[in-house]
């Protein structure tokens, strides 16, 4: 049985410096309540693993606006102009990752993997500094695991012990942060008894999840 | 007809029966309006669907369901709702028959430049570069200038998006396919001979024989 926790205190959790995953896809599936909040608690030197930034007002765009990112890895930032100005003007260390290697590097930080070995990004600029590996005469890229001290992850429907189920392509990041962080935070739209999720429809494990976020008022 | 109309056009018949495709954000997502139904095609987006159908009566859009570029879609029967490891597991596995992506540049060696413009804009490659890796064919659709600007070029001149050879080039002058010996020119423009070709490509085209002119319904 989880106790759910209202925003401030979920807010208060993070310190300024911490690493945060959050899931969402341009907004899409993003736990909104908590990025809003954040975004508003003017917390600084935040450093933020997720797919995009959305846009201004947006998702994550709440910690661009707010100032509140120091350090973001994720695979777009081209539809938020704020991340854009922050990256150029040297404000946010950008480091771009392509889409299926993101989320493989997250994947390994949740499931005990030392890395990811991938044909993506060979010959390009995502190769620059890593390690290539011969494997039967192929070469591969040597992407390292992510982990975060913080996941902040939306889903459909929470159960009383934390069992998530998503929805349609809201589900994106999420089930794979959820595995990949020391303080998972669930932001569900609705939390429902136990029972009415069907063990068959559970795709984050209530044991993952060490937090949720009180239903909204 | 525009040019873009023109070039998704030509493109969708590319695209046989059952295949899953991968089409992107932008002229390539028009390739889906000149489709039959009965095609029985099935589009995958990589924030999380396979089966991906028409926009949304207005005010009917369901939140959590939209496509790569963040806009409103449905999905259609026997849709399923993926997460984006298995997303790009699809993608990378090679399960995906053929992706449609836009350009900056293509050069001699069929290799891609999309992702970024030096000294400009750096949006991020998003899934481009996975997609480029792991499609079973890839089919650039852009138009084949920028401004006056070739876009097809000895070298790209951008940053590659991978190293990988396309498969098919299709613009509103050209038909375009790229083997180990350079770029055939397979058609050109409705009304274009290969002189006007020619004269609009920076890199060399090989033609053979009479090249035939676009065939567009």
């Amino acid at each position: 049985m989880k106790q759910a926790i209202g925003l401030e205190d979920a807010v208060a959790m993070i310190p300024d410096g911490a690493s945060v995953l959050i899931g969402g896809f341009m907004g899409v599936g993003a736990p909104h309540r908590l990025l809003g909040a954040l975004g508003a608690s003017g917390r600084r030197d935040l450093t933020l693993i997720t797919n995009d930034t959305a846009r201004p007002g947006e998702g994550v765009g709440h910690l661009i606006s707010g100032g509140c990112v120091r350090r973001l890895i994720a695979s777009h930032i081209g539809l938020n102009p704020e991340a854009q100005a922050r990256r150029a003007s040297g404000e946010i260390d950008v480091e771009l990752v392509p889409q299926g290697t993101l989320v493989e590097r997250i994947r390994a930080g949740g499931v005990g993997l030392g890395g990811v070995l991938t044909q993506t990004g060979l010959g390009t600029q995502v190769e620059q500094g890593k390690q290539t590996v011969e494997i039967d005469g192929k070469t591969w890229l040597l992407e390292t695991p992510l982990r975060a001290d913080f996941a902040l992850i939306a889903a459909y429907r929470c159960d009383y012990v934390g069992n998530l189920e998503y929805s349609l392509t809201a589900h994106n990041f999420n089930p794979i942060m959820a595995m990949s962080a020391d303080t998972v935070i669930a932001e569900p739209d609705e939390i429902v008894p136990v029972g009415v999720i069907s063990p068959d429809a559970v795709k984050t494990p209530g044991i993952l999840v060490d937090h949720v976020l009180k239903r909204a008022v | 007809m525009n040019v873009k109309e023109l070039i998704a056009r030509r493109v969708a018949q590319e695209i046989p029966a059952g295949a899953l495709v991968n089409l992107g954000i932008g002229l390539p997502s028009l390739v889906a309006n000149h489709l039959s139904p009965d095609l029985g095609v099935f589009f995958q987006a990589e924030n999380g669907v396979v089966g991906l159908g028409a926009r949304p009566p207005e005010g009917m859009e369901d939140i959590n369901l939209t496509d790569a570029g963040g806009g409103f879609v449905t999905a259609v029967p026997g849709a399923a709702a993926i997460d984006s490891a298995m997303s790009f597991g699809l993608i990378r596995g090679g399960h995906l028959d053929i992706t449609v992506l836009g350009g900056l540049q293509v050069d001699s060696r069929g290799r891609l430049a999309n992702w970024m413009v030096p000294g400009h804009k750096v949006p991020g490659m998003g899934g481009a570069m996975d997609l480029l890796v792991g499609a079973k064919k890839v089919i650039v659709a852009m138009a084949h200038m920028n401004k006056g600007t070739p876009k097809v070029v000895p070298d790209c001149t951008m940053p590659l998006t991978s190293t990988r050879r396309i498969d098919l080039l299709v613009t509103e002058m050209a038909v375009i396919a790229p083997r180990d010996d350079g770029l055939h020119l397979l058609e050109t423009g409705p009304g274009l001979s290969v002189a006007d070709v020619r004269a609009a490509t920076a890199a060399d085209l090989i033609v053979t024989g009479d090249v035939p002119q676009m065939q567009i319904g």
